[in-house]
């Protein structure tokens, strides 16, 4: 700071801030990258003044020459603080430095940044998931084990050589008697899919880049038409590309309905168009990340495109309302819109709602298990992603997933419903990398389905964003990756096709690590769907809660 | 491993017939446990084919209770078997005061009734008792059905047998069911032992059932007071059998269909697709996922054998008109049934299932592959 300097409260030193970038000047080639590829313009020009002792060769050195002190400058980065363009930890500096030479790292201490992410009276806003500090020790499901090993009495299964028929229900599926009976009657019986377990869950086009979207789209098409996977994936609230809708892959895409209801009325315009139903129709009343809250697309994300196919004006944000502002009760209202959406398609394709993890999800299970048309539940539980949400919403409201899902299937065990209202569980799955096992955990406490996002936004194009609070700026578009921008020029760093490739990496060693995971535990020919005498977890009270066995 | 032994015969034979069967397959099993299921029975309970038999067992107390609460629905004692044992059990069999074998006469207030009302009824003054024996610990309650007697006792299937005198002429019959072991997985309680039995149905299990948890629940969630115990992971097979004729009222050719459906490949051929993935779906929560072999008897007092998709179990039937067995094991066959052709033995894979019919004339073989008969 210059002695003339003035201090404001926001006035922070390079420590007060979460990342601080070490930049070093022996190898820095001045070429400048770092700073051009900064997402949030964190690094400036650094025009340093340096004082030197400079000392004559000594056959100059005379008193008339003595050694004398030299000013210097020398070029490098700088490192904002202003919080407007605090470090936001991406490292994608660190990425295009050729010589290795600048890199971000996190402060040793709470930083003092969070009480300045609010200027202009703007609550934070960000992308990513509940920072939650305890990550790194894994959470509940990672602790969950699977101990109930077939051991002599009845032979592991060979999880490389051995068939399997790991796949799920979507859609209501009725009691057997009813579904015999309606059988030979040729009634009318509610549809129902046959899908992977592993849904993508709901991730907008808008929220997500064009490259992003076709990247898992395609992905998802080489998982069903080549590898025999039935995969599915969810549009979540922007609607679908009109060349989709009339493709023949529309089959392996679930269409989500919120409660901005963008992208529908291209949607209806294209029904006569479409030469295949849509898998199933969600109709988002709630999301993990923000419960209780809508959809929020940020204007910095509303380009031409993304207007045009939700139907609005380019360059405003999108908040969706909390709610569906037609819907007031569940029992009168909510039923009318599934029997709606039900409609729309012939009666043909399955529609279920999600809501966000929360204390009430019972009553919501409750009435859906007499509405004969609800297809499904689906449960995204707190440690869900988001592209934008209000940081508080983000960090401390929801449920989790884990307590949330095991009360709601022992309800409907005790209903006699189990399996036939399946519940699609999300939040968190894979947040420390352990997809399939937190998958088969889920599954066991009794999800027929679990879905994931984020993980694929990882996985599949090498999203940075974690629970320590790096990077997490989807919600401005400016995603060093390109996944979540809607900037060609950013955009275009995302190669679709290995995008493509990745997903269906994922999938693969997915199934691997699931039947790795089943196979010893006797399974194979239906998915253990409520197999709790498998899991243990060495806590005794979330044992407890969750009927599970304790173990030490 | 359990060892399974089943035999269905023209001429009544004695359970001796299949304890010793269980007895050459000895090395498979831990002989901690016998369990027997008798129907079309011989002797002089023939005649009285209509009469409910009462099979369990009773310390002194818990007799006096049974008498009491018979009498007080208005039971009448028609036949009753006495089995004298000796003062000291052999090692390994607990000491009990009764061994109950005994027919009653319908209450009159029950004349008239319908069968499945009577059917009912039965089943819920067994399930009476077996809480009554809960309560006190004074009763241990096998089945109450006409035509059926059912014995479970722990310890070497023939040393228990022997004990027991099970040699005697008056007991006999033309369907004999035969388990050796006590349940292992959880507690030892005879209620774990199989065979397991409920209205006019019985089934036994060779292996453990891994999709046990779900299964239970489901069954227990039906609304049907029969479907319970469940001490033991294979009682579920029984009551799915139950479920599919009773509730679902299609035959024995569909229960293969329900606990191991097709795969979806081989659905794609089959004549009746659209019936068989409706059943696929429904009953998902039914799928077993074994290793597992069932062997069970049907009210019609057909005998049946089928395996899981795994076929990971040993199984085999064989024999001839008039006497085919249903054996874990060849060697229990071949003791029992030496002079049969057997090159006609038949080990039932993943998609079949092995019928011998009441007329116990052929070994009739059913493939998932083929059409399913209707429910009429």
């Amino acid at each position: 700071m210059l002695s003339n300097g003035f201090i404001t409260p926001s006035s922070l030193s390079v420590k007060d801030l979460p990342w601080q970038i070490r930049w070093e000047k022996d190898k820095c080639t001045l070429c400048g990258r770092c700073a051009a590829v900064c997402p949030v313009h964190t690094l400036e020009l650094g025009v340093f003044r340096k004082r030197m002792v400079s000392t004559p060769d000594l056959s100059h050195l005379t008193p008339a020459n003595p050694p004398a002190t030299v000013y210097q400058t020398y070029h490098g980065v700088r490192q904002k603080t202003d919080p407007a363009y605090a470090c936001v930890g991406c490292a994608t500096c660190s990425l295009v430095c050729p010589n290795d030479c600048i890199m971000p790292f996190r402060t040793d201490e709470a930083d003092k940044f969070r009480f300045h992410l609010n200027r202009g009276g703007q609550a934070r806003n960000r992308g990513g998931r509940r920072n939650a500090p305890d990550a790194a020790q894994g959470g509940l499901l990672d602790q969950i084990k699977f101990t109930r090993i077939s051991m002599l009495t009845d032979p592991a299964l060979d999880a490389g050589r051995h068939e399997f028929e790991l796949r799920s229900l979507l859609g209501r599926i009725l009691p057997p008697e009813e579904s015999l009976k309606l059988f030979h009657e040729q009634g009318w019986t509610p549809p129902v899919r046959e899908i992977y377990p592993l849904l993508i869950g709901g991730m907008s086009f808008g929220a997500l880049s064009p490259n992003m979207w076709e990247g898992i789209q395609m992905g998802v098409s080489y998982l069903n038409e080549e590898m025999g996977m039935p995969v599915r994936i969810c549009t979540g609230e922007g609607g679908c590309p009109p060349r989709l809708l009339r493709s023949r892959f529309l089959k392996y895409v679930i269409l989500q309905i919120a409660s901005g209801y963008f992208g529908w009325d291209e949607i209806i315009h294209s029904l006569p168009h479409m030469k295949e139903d849509p898998c199933a129709v969600e109709i988002k009343y709630g999301q993990g990340a923000k419960p209780g809250d809508g959809g929020l697309l940020m204007w910095y994300k509303v380009n031409k495109l993304i207007a045009a196919i939700r139907g609005v004006p380019a360059g405003v944000s999108l908040p969706s309302p909390p709610t569906h502002q037609t819907k007031y009760s569940i029992e009168e209202a909510v039923a009318k819109m599934i029997q709606s959406m039900y409609m729309a398609w012939g009666f043909r394709v399955p529609v279920f709602p999600k809501i966000s993890g929360t204390s009430t999800a019972l009553a919501v299970l409750n009435n859906l298990t007499r509405n004969p048309y609800a297809g499904a539940l689906a449960i995204d539980g707190e440690d869900g992603g988001t592209g934008a949400a209000y940081a508080v919403s983000m960090d401390h409201m929801g449920h989790p997933i884990a307590s949330n899902l095991r009360d709601c299937y022992l309800n409907l065990v005790k209903l006699g419903r189990q399996n036939e209202i399946p519940l699609i569980a999300g939040g968190g799955v894979g947040k420390n990398g352990k997809l399939a096992a937190n998958a088969a955990a889920l599954i066991m406490l009794g999800a027929s389905v679990v879905q994931t996002g984020k993980y694929i936004m990882q996985a599949a194009a090498g999203c940075v964003g974690s629970e320590a609070d790096r990077c997490n700026i989807c919600n401005i578009g400016l995603c060093p990756k390109g996944i979540t921008s809607q900037d060609s020029r950013i955009y275009r760093r995302l190669d679709p096709e290995k995008v493509a490739e990745r997903v269906v990496d994922v999938y693969l060693s997915f199934d691997t690590e699931l039947k790795k995971i089943v196979a010893p535990l006797g399974r194979s020919t239906s998915l253990p769907i409520g197999m709790s005498d498998a899991l243990a977890i060495n806590d005794k009270s979330a044992a407890e809660r969750l009927h599970i066995d304790y173990v030490v | 491993m359990c060892r399974l032994f089943a035999l269905t015969s023209e001429e009544p034979q004695s359970p001796m017939m299949a304890v010793r069967a269980l007895d050459v397959m000895r090395e498979g099993h831990d002989g901690s446990g016998v369990g027997l299921f008798l129907s079309d029975l011989g002797g002089p309970l023939e005649e009285m084919r209509g009469a409910p038999i009462l099979s369990g067992i009773f310390s002194n107390e818990g007799l006096k209770r049974l008498d009491q609460f018979m009498i007080g629905i208005g039971f009448m004692t028609k036949y009753k078997m006495s089995i004298k044992i000796p003062k000291s059990p052999p090692p390994g069999v607990p000491k009990r005061d009764v061994y109950l074998i005994r027919a009653y006469e319908y209450p009159e207030t029950w004349e008239g009734l319908s069968q499945e009302e009577l059917d009912y009824r039965l089943l819920m003054t067994r399930l009476q008792l077996r809480q009554m024996g809960e309560e006190k610990g004074d009763m241990i309650i096998y089945s109450f059905w006409p035509d059926v007697i059912m014995l479970k006792e722990l310890g070497d299937p023939l040393t228990v047998a022997e004990y027991l005198q099970l040699e005697r002429k008056e007991l006999q019959a033309r369907v004999i069911m035969a388990q050796g072991r006590q349940n292992t997985n959880y507690a030892i309680n005879l209620y774990a032992c199989h065979p397991f039995f409920i209205q006019g149905i019985a089934s036994m299990t060779n292996g453990e059932n891994t999709a046990f948890v779900p299964i239970r629940e489901f069954l227990s969630s039906r609304g049907f007071p029969g479907y319970m115990g469940y001490q033991s992971d294979s009682e579920v097979f029984t009551h799915i059998l139950h479920f599919t004729l009773h509730r679902l009222g299609m035959g024995i050719e569909a229960y293969k269909h329900i606990i191991t459906p097709l795969q979806d490949d081989d659905l794609k051929g089959h004549p009746q697709e659209g019936l068989l993935k409706t059943l696929k779906q429904s009953c998902r929560r039914l799928i077993i996922d074994g290793p597992n072999c069932v062997i069970g008897c049907l009210p019609d007092k057909s005998l049946f054998m089928v395996q899981d998709r795994k076929k990971l179990r040993p199984g085999v039937v064989g024999g001839r008109p008039g006497l085919y067995a249903f054996s874990s094991e060849i060697c229990g066959l071949d003791a029992t049934i030496p002079d049969r052709n057997k090159n006609e033995d038949f080990q039932p894979m993943h998609l079949d299932t092995a019928i011998v019919g009441p007329d116990r004339l052929e070994v009739k073989i059913c493939s998932q592959m083929d059409s399913l008969p209707l429910p009429h």
